[in-house]
């Protein structure tokens, strides 16, 4: 508990909220990277499938995929069953591990729309000039599309982080609101408007407010200054 | 002599590459020509390994490249690509694009001479630029560069001047004829301009429908009436010889005994030069005129006369050294002279050319 303009505010909230989005933000540029090159190379026409599936949570109630992963991740279901078989112990349902599970759905399109936009701009001849030169597969991947992407990776971390953050309706079906556990800030705001505790929701408000357009400023000079050098 | 030889398909959305058997000699320039759509680059970008759709056969000399839809792939071709906009890598100076060549060269693959190699493609005082500041022509030095340093078995070359002025067009030529020479890496090349075929060709592909058509050498090529290398100039001939030292404000050009006399006077550095002679420009005299302004008068002999559109016909000679020439005149004439094969006259050349 710590103290802002006379208010007494818990501060667990807000590390659980910092670690959901860290590790969301981690998970998801190593799995969304591979997915991303895959997509952005893709030709056949499947691949808008695939592109409204990644889509899919932008326009989804969280409720519904909240409400779905509930189904999912239920103690007795299959994941958890198959997920036991490799040693895991607790449960996806109402746990930080399975909040973490749910941002990463959640969040998937800020990581792969960005990240496939980039790939997509790095023209395929200098991946055909790379190879002539006996670079293979990783090598040109690591020489040529990473460097001539990183506008899209940061732009990717930035979004999927601060809109992990923002996550509000997937984290109370799925996480519910258990101190230290899966209370996250948007679910301790509501708790508190709920209580009536109007000042304590003030702060906490706030600090998001301030916390999301910090973030977005961040993004869109990043845009700007790596626009410029890369384009 | 080793070869490259085989049979390559590729489909790409409604274009269709079916090669056909191909066996073509490593050495000197293969030009690859054709229109734009017959297949030229899918052709290179197949041999090349560049499209992981490609079927068919293709051996190396004895390295087998493809076989069925199994493919070496790329970068154990040790295949050189020069690519029609130079393909740099933006986020790289130059001499990190030509390091990118050298680091990855196989320990059991010889350096080449990084120097010599600069400074030959004249790109030694430019190394330290970032590649955005460069000229298109200095761009496309790097990617040749970039490419020499790969110690490549064959050097492709997908219409390396097409995005170029014609001064840096010309001075890009010139760099290719010398490469060519100095290294001695058999290169294949595309090009849709007649003129770039006649001036580095040893042997032309040419390409229609995504099919090889035929392959000939370009004095072969030359000596058909209805070579597709001739544009809407007509009927041309390349006529090979030695220059000599200059006289009288003309530089004479040795083809066994007969002289060409050119008008241009720069600086040649090549025992052997090329020169182009369009047959609208070539007259025929049954007597050697002594009398008249034109200076180039070869004594030739006619092998073939063919009719030609707008009453015209296309007198085929063959000079003294056997190299042939196109002449082209009215029907009118040919009948009025009384030409026939096998018949010894004079072709009065009005304007020579170098070939560039």
């Amino acid at each position: 508990m710590i103290e802002i303009f006379g208010v007494e505010v818990s501060l667990d909230p807000i590390w659980l909220t910092l670690e959901v989005a860290a590790w969301t933000t981690f998970i998801l540029l190593l799995l969304g990277t591979p997915l991303a090159w895959w997509m952005a190379r893709m030709q056949h026409s499947s691949k808008i499938v695939l592109e409204a599936l990644v889509a899919l949570p932008l326009v989804l109630p969280p409720t519904v995929l909240g409400f779905y992963l509930l189904i999912i991740f239920n103690p007795n279901g299959y994941v958890t069953e198959f997920l036991r078989f490799f040693g895991f112990e607790g449960q996806l349902t109402f746990s930080k591990t399975g909040l973490i599970v749910g941002s990463v759905f959640y969040s998937l399109p800020f990581a792969v729309q960005p990240l496939m936009h980039a790939f997509e701009a790095v023209p395929q001849k200098l991946l055909d000039a790379a190879a002539t030169m006996r670079a293979n597969v990783l090598d040109r991947f690591f020489t040529i599309v990473l460097p001539l992407s990183q506008r899209g990776f940061l732009v990717a971390a930035t979004l999927t982080f601060a809109h992990t953050v923002g996550e509000f309706g997937v984290v109370l079906m799925l996480g519910g609101n258990i101190p230290g556990e899966t209370r996250m800030v948007s679910i301790d705001i509501f708790d508190h408007v709920e209580s009536l505790e109007y000042d304590q929701a003030h702060v906490l408000s706030a600090m998001m407010l301030i916390f999301s357009l910090c973030v977005l400023m961040l993004v869109y000079g990043l845009n700007r200054k790596f626009g410029v050098k890369v384009g | 002599m080793t070869t490259l030889r085989g049979n390559l398909q590729l489909k790409l959305g409604n274009f269709e590459l079916n090669s056909g058997e191909f066996e073509l000699p490593l050495e000197g320039v293969t030009v690859l020509f054709g229109r734009s759509g017959s297949g030229k680059s899918t052709l290179l970008r197949a041999i090349s390994g560049l499209d992981k759709h490609t079927e068919g056969e293709l051996y190396f000399g004895d390295v087998c490249w493809q076989n069925g839809k199994k493919a070496l792939a790329t970068q154990k071709r040790h295949i050189g690509f020069v690519f029609q906009d130079a393909a740099l890598f933006p986020h790289m100076s130059v001499r990190q694009n030509l390091m990118y060549s050298v680091k990855r060269l196989p320990k059991s693959v010889q350096l080449a001479d990084f120097a010599e190699i600069v400074t030959r493609v004249g790109i030694a005082d430019k190394l330290d630029r970032g590649v955005n500041f460069l000229s298109g022509g200095e761009k496309q030095r790097v990617a040749i560069a970039r490419a020499l340093l790969t110690r490549p078995d064959i050097l492709c070359m997908d219409e390396p001047l097409s995005a170029l002025d014609w001064r840096s067009k010309a001075e890009m030529l010139t760099l290719i004829e010398d490469i060519v020479a100095a290294y001695q890496i058999p290169v294949l090349y595309i090009t849709h301009t007649p003129a770039e075929v006649e001036r580095l060709a040893n042997q032309i592909v040419f390409m229609q429908d995504g099919a090889i058509e035929r392959i000939e050498t370009l004095q072969e090529s030359l000596s058909r009436v209805d070579s597709p290398l001739f544009d809407d100039e007509g009927a041309v001939s390349v006529l090979q010889g030695t220059p000599q030292a200059i006289e009288q404000g003309l530089r004479p050009i040795q083809m066994g005994q007969n002289t060409l006399w050119l008008s241009d006077l720069n600086e040649l550095k090549k025992d052997t030069v090329r020169v182009r002679v369009l047959a609208k420009d070539v007259s025929l005299a049954l007597s050697d005129p002594e009398q008249l302004s034109i200076i180039n008068h070869l004594s030739a002999e006619i092998l073939e006369i063919v009719p030609e559109q707008n009453h015209r016909v296309l007198v085929r000679l063959q000079l003294q050294d056997g190299q042939k020439l196109f002449a082209e005149i009215t029907e009118h004439s040919a009948q009025r002279l009384e030409l026939k094969a096998d018949m010894k006259l004079f072709a009065l050349i009005k304007s020579v050319v170098l070939a560039e």
